[in-house]
């Protein structure tokens, strides 16, 4: 039925709760499973598919040779879209990007960017003329909650399985040597988000806790456990500073169990 | 019929599209017909009954029928009333005259206080055709606002498996389960028990029905399911076999 | 259709195979799954050749915007859209006038089979999303899109498939992948139902004599009936096999 969430269903959410319990049976800090497959659209240079419980997001890479932005010359040029394709859900209108995927966008990239996770300096064939520019597509297939944590990861996933040309400068001009090389990753972002209802905080929400939830938290953390990025929305309710820093304690240890999934240390 | 031809067992499963038969036969459900061909429309199962070819749907959406029981869900407050959506085509409208007896020109406001956006409720279907949207009443005993339950959703032709002949799947699951279960005929179903443990096992048995129907043995292996999960021997012998559609 | 390139590619070698191994009338292998989508009403997924094709169905629901809507019969709509990731040449997420063009074409080569009567004023809502493109995604596009809306329970009159034949140095072949589309001298995409042996489809882009014409025409119908039969093989599988596994 629509997207309105019903009343005993948000009744049924609170009075598990309560009991620290949710509608899937999980506990207030498990994740659903991930489910995570590469390279699976040949024709883009990096591909990713993540399903996190019943959310699907498919993550495809394009890389392109383009000139730097002016005020950093010696840089690769990193781009982040996201579509919530009308197909993913009941709620998704065609047309362009609405204020939610321009948010997702954004925070999927925020992420890779302030991590420094690509080394966009060794991504610079002529000073001020041509870099490598790399264009992260996140497209989401399958709305059932939680589409941030979803979208980093497959975001990640994708970048790490990224093959592009072998691009030279030669006598003042741009050309692909055989072979291809892989993206330079030297950091692996991962997002957990935290919804709040009712005062306790569930990791990774589904769809129905989202359509009830006050408002959401979402951390970014590197490989050293820093936090690279925060993003609080889904709502207008507000935590206490003591909620946000246990979440972030949590969010530590949970980003570095998830980061196993694609970086063996 | 015999001699008339026809071109699959019955309880084959047919796909849209499907040449089902040819001659004197008559349209039935999820079937059509061009000159004196008869196609089916949906995925399902074929049947022949005297001489009526008709397709039982594996997954079909509901279509409202005027005196169906419906579970819906409230989702805008109008100035003529509440809009359900009870799953099917077009958005169903329960009148605010429907339930303030006497002509009253309610305030948008007052809406809230009886049925508000999110509320559930069983509703009756007692006005639909091609020219207007289906329009329900909350006047009959029973009906009204759910207030505590489970909501779950299944195919809306699966609703007569779930009850069975003369009632006794439906039955032998509320006796297994001691839960309060009531059927929408638009297939959304409200299951209210004791424990949750007694409402998920309900809701097993029932999600087990709206899967397998298409098979045969159907009420055996509920039967069984539902022993081995209570762990007890108590005798479900009171449900009539039945493998044969409805 | 593009003018020749400086270097003309071979499109078929000395032993009559096609760029990827295929003989001149043979289909590119196709994967067909149907209902793999939690929140959509029907939905389906196609691999043909290297084209990845995802569509669903949404409906039939109320229709949005509301002043669409008719008062005798439901509104059919369609979306094809493209990954930004899914060609060579990263492609921009905003609808192109092709995009466009395609949506229409695909949803006028589906509404005859379906039985849009049944439902006045409501919208079925489809949507065609194209993972990886590689030439023929529009046929492609209307094979997965008539199995998602069979597996959303929309009645029809029969499944719509479709197929595409062509001209590819000189000769007549079956199913184009992506460079005899580009390179060849003709493509003509045709979709079909088979019951009612009505086509719906019909395009053409390039150069054919009348008899050309004729002759590709035959010969994507005869790739169309070798596709319904997988189309119906899978709207049958999850059945089948639940059957099975239970017997």
């Amino acid at each position: 039925m629509s997207s309105v969430i019903a009343k005993v269903k948000q009744k049924q959410i609170a009075e598990l709760l309560a009991h620290g319990k949710r509608l899937d049976g999980r506990e207030v800090n498990d994740y659903r499973e991930f489910q995570i497959e590469v390279g699976l659209i040949e024709k883009a240079e990096g591909s990713a598919r993540v399903r996190l419980g019943k959310t699907e997001v498919l993550v495809g890479t394009k890389i392109q040779v383009g000139e730097p932005f002016p005020d950093t010359p010696e840089e690769g040029v990193l781009t982040v879209n996201a579509e919530l394709v009308p197909l993913a859900s009941p709620s998704f209108e065609p047309g362009p990007p609405d204020e939610n995927s321009i948010e997702l966008a954004r925070v999927v990239d925020r992420g890779i960017r302030e991590s420094k996770a690509i080394a966009v300096h060794e991504l610079s064939l002529e000073s001020g003329k041509s870099v490598i520019i790399v264009f992260v597509d996140v497209y989401v297939l399958n709305h059932d909650g939680n589409l941030i944590d979803a979208s980093t990861m497959a975001a990640l996933a994708a970048l790490l399985n990224t093959k592009m040309p072998n691009y030279v400068l030669e006598e003042g001009e741009v050309k692909k040597k055989t072979g291809l090389t892989q993206l330079p990753i030297k950091n692996y972002p991962i997002a957990i988000t935290f919804a709040k209802i009712n005062g306790k905080m569930v990791a990774d929400p589904g769809l129905e806790e989202e359509q009830v939830m006050d408002a959401r938290l979402t951390m970014v953390f590197d490989k050293n456990g820093d936090i690279c990025a925060i993003q609080k929305g889904g709502g207008s309710g507000s935590f206490t500073a003591q909620q946000i820093v246990e979440a972030a304690k949590i969010g530590q240890q949970k980003s570095a169990e998830l980061r196993k999934l694609l970086v063996k240390e | 019929m015999k001699g008339l031809p026809v071109f699959f067992e019955k309880r084959e499963i047919v796909t849209p599209g499907d040449l089902l038969a040819e001659g004197d036969y008559i349209v039935g459900e999820n079937t059509y017909r061009e000159g004196d061909k008869f196609y089916a429309t949906r995925l399902g199962l074929v049947d022949f009954v005297d001489k009526t070819v008709i397709v039982v749907a594996l997954h079909a959406f509901y279509v409202p029928r005027v005196g169906d029981t419906v579970i819906g869900k409230v989702v805008e407050l109008t100035i003529a009333g509440w809009l359900v959506d009870i799953k099917a085509p077009q958005p169903a409208m329960l009148r605010a005259s429907d339930v303030f007896e006497r002509s009253f020109k309610p305030q948008r406001d007052e809406l809230p206080g009886i049925f508000d956006i999110g509320d559930l409720v069983i509703t009756k279907v007692i006005a639909y055709d091609r020219t207007r949207d289906p329009q329900l009443t909350v006047r009959e005993p029973g009906l009204g606002k759910i207030t505590r339950g489970q909501i779950m959703e299944i195919t809306p032709t699966k609703i007569p498996r779930v009850i069975g002949k003369k009632g006794s799947m439906i039955t032998m699951i509320k006796e297994q389960t001691g839960c309060h279960i009531q059927l929408g005929q638009n297939g959304v179903v409200l299951i209210s028990g004791k424990t949750p443990e007694n409402e998920q096992l309900a809701m097993m048995a029932i999600r087990k029905i709206d899967e397998e129907s298409h098979i045969s043995g159907l009420t055996d292996r509920i039967t069984e399911m539902m022993k081995k999960i209570k762990g007890s021997e108590k005798n479900a012998g009171k449900v009539t076999r039945e493998g044969e559609i409805d | 259709m593009p003018g020749k390139s400086q270097e003309k590619e071979k499109l078929i070698d000395k032993e009559g195979k096609r760029v990827d191994g295929r003989q001149l009338d043979e289909l590119r292998p196709i994967k067909l799954e149907v209902g793999i989508l939690s929140s959509a009403d029907g939905s389906a997924y196609i691999e043909q050749g290297k084209c990845k094709i995802l569509a669903a169905v949404y409906g039939p629901r109320e229709a949005h915007p509301k002043h669409l809507a008719l008062p005798d019969r439901a509104l059919l709509q369609c979306r094809y859209h493209m990954a930004p990731f899914s060609v060579e040449e990263r492609k921009s997420p905003a609808p192109s006038r092709r995009e466009v063009e395609l949506s229409k074409v695909i949803r006028e080569s589906l509404e005859p089979a379906v039985f849009l009567e049944y439902y006045p004023r409501a919208s079925i809502d489809l949507f065609i999303e194209v993972l990886q493109a590689d030439g023929g995604t529009r046929c492609a596009g209307i094979t997965v899109a008539a199995l998602a809306l069979a597996d959303a329970g929309i009645p029809m009159k029969d499944l719509v498939v479709a197929c595409a034949a062509g001209k590819a140095d000189g000769k007549l072949v079956l199913d184009l992948c992506d460079s005899e589309d580009k390179l060849g001298e003709a493509d003509v995409p045709v979709a079909f139902m088979p019951t009612l042996d009505a086509i719906t489809l019909l395009q053409m882009d390039g150069n054919l004599t009348l008899e050309e014409f004729e002759q590709a025409v035959n010969i994507a119908l005869t790739g169309c009936k070798q596709i319904y039969k997988l189309q119906k093989e899978a709207l049958k599988a999850k059945y089948v096999a639940l059957k099975e596994a239970t017997e």
